[in-house]
């Protein structure tokens, strides 16, 4: 009897540790070799062959083609630079410059990897829309209402991702943060 | 005491098993990647542009809507495949995924350098028969090598603004995916 309790007992803290580590692996979409810029996060190994089990296991489970490295490179932001989570009821304002490539494209997602319904039907930028200052940095502000400038709409969504995806550039598996990969910041300034 | 911290230290090494177990084998089991999603509405081993992303009636999550896209899910088991891809004005790009979604080769019109991005795709055994010559008198011609018989191709472009969406589906709708032993008799 004691045998078989503690057997049992053995074996539900595998299951519950292993599946629960598995889940929240997976939730958070964890992999090697993530390449982190500001609140922006890029695993340009993903995009290969040489991508790793999480990664591999990451992709089937949410069930998007992953941008090949060849293609370009995809950083995502779930939160601003104080690490706040990204709030549709907020206004978030990116500012900043890019890293050189040919294009880019920024798009606000639910955090399920949908598109989030708005009155513009405006789910994000590229960097051809872009209205910039003088300089070539520009200001997005992602808001609820309608605001001047670059304004994406957030449809008042409790919780949204942003992605960032550069087509045609050097930013890859070699790259380190630093001077060469200037990435927008991100702040939540009014929030209603 | 020492039992139970025995009884969890062993549930703990076991979960790790369980944990590295599961991650591994979830990629064969899953039932909703992309390729399970697009098996269904399109066809093999042709070229099918796919329907603009909206709310909540994307075929895949995480689609980019600045770009247009048409995919042709392949199967080599019969011979190797040609693919055709007329670039368009702003950016085109050709992506290989294998069976499990795992990009294997990208080429964009930058690279490819024409007006046409042409290639053979083939697995490494068919490649392998190749005749020599023929592997020799194309020096130009690009031919990639698909790690598994089955896999995704996607052919994207991108409209810089939304005004030159229609432009960009054309230019993947144009592009052309179909067994090699075709297109050759078709000359």
């Amino acid at each position: 009897m004691r045998l078989l309790i503690g057997t049992l007992f053995t074996l539900l803290i595998a299951a519950a540790v292993g599946l629960g580590a598995t889940y929240f692996a997976l939730d958070r979409g964890a992999a090697f070799g993530a390449l982190r810029i500001g609140s922006w996060t890029a695993f340009p190994k993903t995009g290969t062959l040489d991508a790793d089990p999480y990664a591999r296991a990451s992709i089937a489970r949410s069930g998007h083609l992953p941008v090949a490295l060849g293609d370009g490179v995809s950083f995502v932001a779930n939160s601003d630079d104080a690490g706040r989570p990204l709030d549709g009821r907020c206004e978030v304002v990116l500012s900043g410059v890019t890293p050189a490539a040919r294009f880019w494209t920024l798009t606000l997602y639910s955090p399920d990897g949908e598109l989030v319904s708005n009155g513009v039907r405006r789910h994000g930028f590229t960097s051809e829309e872009i209205v910039r200052r003088s300089d070539g940095s520009f200001i997005i502000t992602a808001a609820p209402h309608a605001e001047a400038g670059n304004w994406l709409p957030t449809g008042g969504v409790d919780h949204y991702q942003l992605l960032l995806r550069f087509y045609d550039t050097a930013v890859g598996v070699a790259t380190k943060a630093g001077r060469e990969v200037p990435m927008p910041s991100i702040n939540t300034e009014a929030c209603q | 005491m020492i039992r139970w911290v025995l009884l969890i230290l062993g549930g703990l090494l076991l979960g790790g098993i369980v944990h590295f177990a599961t991650v591994i084998v979830l990629p064969r089991t899953a039932t909703q990647d992309a390729y399970a999603r697009l098996e269904p509405i399109v066809p093999v081993n042709t070229v099918t542009p796919l329907p603009e992303p909206g709310p909540n009636q994307a075929v895949m999550p995480l689609m980019d809507p600045a770009m247009a896209t048409a995919v042709c899910r392949y199967d080599l088991s019969k011979g190797p495949l040609k693919l055709s891809a007329p670039v368009s004005p702003a950016y085109t790009s050709v992506s290989f995924y294998t069976r499990n979604d795992v990009a294997y080769y990208a080429i964009n019109d930058r690279a490819a350098g024409r007006r046409v991005i042409e290639l053979d795709l083939m697995t490494t055994a068919q490649r392998e028969q190749l005749p020599e010559e023929e592997d020799v008198t194309a020096a130009d011609r690009l031919i990639v090598e698909s790690p598994t018989d089955t896999g995704l191709i996607a052919i994207r472009a991108l409209a810089p603004e939304p005004g030159l969406m229609p432009k960009a589906q054309a230019a993947v709708a144009a592009a052309r995916c179909r067994p090699s032993s075709q297109a050759n008799a078709g000359r």
